[in-house]
């Protein structure tokens, strides 16, 4: 009996070691290094301080803070609007070729991401595809000026991330008990109502679990609008990059993960809240 | 139930996503064979761009780098992370919660976060950023991956299985070898393969644990991507994309065969 | 079956986070005998189970398997083998390899292997289904193969978790059968979880009642049928209507009770003292029932009313409203030259039982 132990013991060694390492200890270290002071000739100072996150509340990092809040949450709020139906017409179908359709919506969420963005970038540059056809259909006459703006980056972000609202949206609604809206109808709600007081609140824990895999992401995925929006859009995952990269201030791009990572937190207790009272099914 | 009729808006709808979807792909693969250097205008049929790709001697060693690391990282993410899925599922341990929690939350936390604190990790060990580096990260974000993988799979597995496994005799090894690992095998080669395809795309992490002394092929990528548009590099996305492409439909075709 | 003790189970308890699952069980199971745990689910019968197979650990108390002490063997030293409700069948491995399992973690070499398979499975009469994989096999060929495998190492103890609840209700009376004969020819102790009382009471040469983690009853299935030793064996043995009543008087080691207007006189089993609260009870199949006209002679009987009644096939039920308001649940079994079990509702009858055919128990709590 006592030698039987040995698999188990050393199957949960070494991924409590490897998660230990790689995973928790590298966490706390950033956690760690967002309480010391800078020093452009080492990591960091092995000096408390808060002003690493004082400098954060500075009216430039302010900005940047809000401007990628407002960016993600656009995004987040367009993968809603354009996810929801998607998935809700996705879970109710039955016919044959679901399977393939669901396969072509997995097939984003393991490819590149970088392809897609570098593919967008040729639909929207000012003699891209998107121009070109727009011209050719006579909406417009001379082509716009689409690539490095806010919008580009927008498209990008939302062309990327769709997917991820509508997968959990997809298992969330897939799993909705259609009895629940049949009965709905039965005690007299109409469409509308039947919608927006069963339907909607049961969907609640998926809407939140695609958005944070939205948000997150799109505050951070810095080749985005590196590719997209030019030099001119910047975002949290810009502004983390050159802490690290540039200006080599690692506390306060530190201190800048830690803040994104609290952002997080509150999401995740919130989906949490949403999905409690339901049984406990898995995030994604 | 009856079975519901999809309308014709709601089928418009679904295609107008997918082609959102898949449009841009299909323009770039379209152009990478286009005889034309910049225009848009269809020039005539030609692999030339993707002769010259073949011939740049920097990008093949880019992809066996990332072919490398890919193969290493897959091989030991879904060893390391099947191990942990099993004991997940069979075994009472401490610290199981803190366990479950870490895999949690490394799926959900942003790449850069990951990025960056494997940076400051390495910098802190003194250790050079290049080939190790690399490897120990992708295997990190691969990990939670195939836990996810592999434990949906066990999960729902009957648990009895095991328990007469170990009434009839057989020891804990034993077990593994014989039952957990031929019932588990879809699940691991699709694990496999989406951790290869993972490691092969990864481009956030990559990023702040590389150096220059060891190139991989999605950061050559986004450095010629940051240059503007160019057809050897349709070319490139073309070839990388149909790659992961099949790997994930021959991943997704496993998992689903048996389930 | 011998008088030789296989399993002895002494002052067991077990609790999972505080909560008491078993309460001291005390427990000698002799060899060859084919016992039944019985009780409802969340008694406890399951976890006694997994106890003897060493799945869990008892919290106090000891189990002996063939009087060697078996605190802290694991499963596969105890000469002890289990049959899961699910079968637990390797889906990967054909039958006989599912059946050579164990022979093969045991080190059996192989030429010895291949008869033993062989005869586990003409036991179990499969022995052309070898090369099947599980999923090719009906629920209760599946069954049949869990048994095998289990048997094939020659346990002392088969231990049987509810094996034929997934089965439907013809194939589970055809395996209840096959399952006594084989446990006669291999004379193996059969240990059976089962929460169906009429299973256990046809299958088993003892009966352990089981009801919130404590025994209520050991006794043969006669034994716990007739002589139910508390009020909860009884209510979980088939039917029973429950007099609620008063010994009013003891002569002669006799007491008279009064049930429902009418003085009954019976022996004093449980020191009953004038004025003790009693329970009567009686079976529906005891009750008699008789038309108004059918009977001259009703100074014996109650009177009632039809107030429904459910024809079974081989038996008639009937609820029947006492004048004194109480209803009594009867059970008639069909004679096909009798016509005088056609009832209508609100139709009165006369009903009686034999004395001597009732239980009495003290008042409990």
């Amino acid at each position: 009996m006592k030698g039987d132990n040995n698999f188990r013991n050393f199957s949960v060694a070494i991924i409590s070691t490897w998660l230990g390492i790689f995973a928790l200890f590298a966490f706390l270290l950033v956690l760690f290094a967002s309480f010391m002071q800078p020093d452009s000739n080492k990591i960091f100072n092995f000096h408390f301080t808060l002003s690493n996150y004082t400098t954060l509340f500075s009216s430039l990092y302010v900005i940047v803070f809000f401007k990628s809040f407002y960016i993600a949450g656009a995004c987040t709020l367009f993968c809603i609007l354009l996810g929801y139906p998607f998935a809700y017409i996705l879970a109710r179908k039955t016919s044959r070729w679901k399977d393939l359709l669901l396969l072509l919506l997995i097939i984003p969420f393991w490819t590149s991401s970088l392809i897609r963005s570098y593919a967008m970038v040729a639909i929207l540059k000012t003699k891209g595809v998107l121009n070109n056809f727009l011209i050719h259909l006579g909406i417009i006459h001379h082509p716009l000026q689409l690539l490095f703006t806010n919008t580009a980056v927008m498209i990008g972000l939302v062309y990327n991330l769709l997917p991820f609202m509508i997968l959990p949206l997809y298992a969330n609604l897939e799993k909705f008990d259609n009895r629940l809206i049949e009965a709905a109808r039965d005690l007299g709600a109409g469409k509308v109502r039947t919608f927006t007081k069963v339907i909607l609140p049961l969907s609640l824990p998926g809407i939140l679990a695609g958005s944070i895999l939205v948000f997150l992401p799109a505050m951070t995925l810095f080749y985005i609008p590196d590719l997209l929006g030019g030099a001119k859009a910047l975002l949290l995952g810009n502004l983390i990059e050159n802490q690290f990269l540039l200006t080599h201030n690692w506390p306060l791009g530190s201190a800048i993960s830690v803040t994104l990572t609290a952002v997080m937190g509150i999401m995740l207790v919130a989906h949490w809240l949403s999905s409690k009272n339901r049984s406990g099914e898995d995030f994604l | 139930m009856k079975k519901s009729q999809t309308r014709p808006i709601d089928a418009i709808y679904l295609a107008l996503i997918y082609l959102f979807f898949y449009l841009p792909i299909a323009v770039l693969i379209v152009y990478s064979f286009n005889n034309s250097s910049y225009s848009l205008v269809w020039h005539g049929f030609t692999t030339n761009w993707y002769h010259s790709l073949f011939s740049d001697s920097g990008l093949w060693i880019a992809a066996l780098h990332s072919l490398i690391i890919g193969v290493l990282a897959a091989t030991f993410a879904t060893i390391i992370g099947t191990l942990a899925a099993v004991s997940l599922y069979r075994y009472r341990f401490m610290g199981k919660g803190l366990l479950n929690g870490m895999i949690f939350i490394l799926i959900v936390t942003p790449d850069i976060v990951m990025g960056i604190s494997l940076l400051l990790l390495f910098s802190i060990l003194n250790m050079p950023l290049g080939f190790w580096s690399l490897l120990l990260a992708h295997i990190t974000f691969c990990i939670p991956f195939v836990v996810v993988t592999v434990y949906s799979r066990i999960s729902g597995m009957d648990k009895n299985i095991f328990e007469a496994a170990k009434d009839l005799g057989a020891r804990e090894l034993t077990i593994f070898t014989k039952i957990t690992v031929p019932l588990l095998l879809p699940a691991i080669i699709s694990g496999i393969l989406l951790c290869f395809t993972l490691s092969f795309d990864d481009v956030m992490i990559s990023y702040f644990v590389s150096g220059p002394g060891f190139e991989i092929l999605p950061l050559k990528i986004y450095s010629m991507a940051r240059l503007g548009v160019k057809p050897e590099l349709n070319a490139l996305c073309s070839v990388t994309f149909i790659l992961t492409l099949l790997l994930v439909v021959l991943s997704q075709k496993l998992t689903r065969k048996e389930s | 079956m011998s008088d030789k003790t296989v399993v002895e189970i002494k002052g067991v308890s077990k609790s999972f986070n505080d909560q008491d699952v078993l309460k001291c069980i005390d427990l000698t199971i002799k060899h060859g005998e084919f016992l039944t745990l019985l009780g409802p689910s969340g008694c406890g019968k399951t976890t006694l189970l997994r106890m003897i197979s060493g799945f869990e650990e008892p919290t106090n108390g000891d189990i002996y398997i063939d009087g060697k002490n078996a605190k802290g063997l694991p499963p596969h030293e105890r000469h002890v083998h289990t049959v899961f409700q699910s079968y637990a069948l390797f889906p990967h491995m054909t039958v006989s390899d599912n059946v050579a399992f164990g022979l093969r973690c045991n080190g059996i070499p192989e030429n010895e292997v291949k008869p033993r398979v062989e005869e586990a499975l003409r036991m179990v009469k499969l022995e052309n289904f070898g090369n099947r994989k599980p999923a090719q096999l009906s629920g209760g060929q599946q069954q049949r193969v869990a048994i095998a495998r289990a048997v094939v190492n020659r346990p002392l103890v088969l231990l049987l978790d509810e094996p034929l609840s997934s089965l439907d209700y013809r194939l589970r009376k055809t395996m209840q059968m096959e399952l006594r004969q084989l446990q006669r020819k291999l004379g193996i102790t059969f240990i059976f979880v089962t929460h169906d009382q009429e299973e256990a009471l046809s299958m088993s040469d003892r009966v352990v009642v089981m009801s919130e983690g404590v025994i209520t009853q050991i006794g043969t299935p006669r034994q716990v049928y007739e002589e139910p030793a508390c009020l909860s064996v009884a209510k979980f043995i088939g039917e029973v209507n429950i007099f609620e009543t008063n010994v009013s008087s003891i002569t002669d080691g006799k007491i008279t009770v009064n049930i429902e207007g009418m003085p009954h006189t019976y022996p004093n089993k449980h020191n009953f003292s004038v004025g003790d609260k009693a329970l009567v009870l009686v079976r529906p199949e005891d009750v008699r029932v008789y038309d108004s006209n059918e009977v001259t002679d009703t100074s014996n009987m109650y009177r009632g009313i039809v107030e429904d009644f459910t024809y079974k096939g081989t038996t008639v039920d009937l609820m029947v409203r006492l004048d004194s308001g109480k209803v009594l649940a009867t059970t008639e079994f069909f004679d096909e030259d009798d016509d005088s079990l056609v009832y209508t509702l609100g139709e009165k009858v006369w009903l009686h039982w034999v004395n001597g055919w009732e239980v009495i128990l003290p008042h409990e709590g």
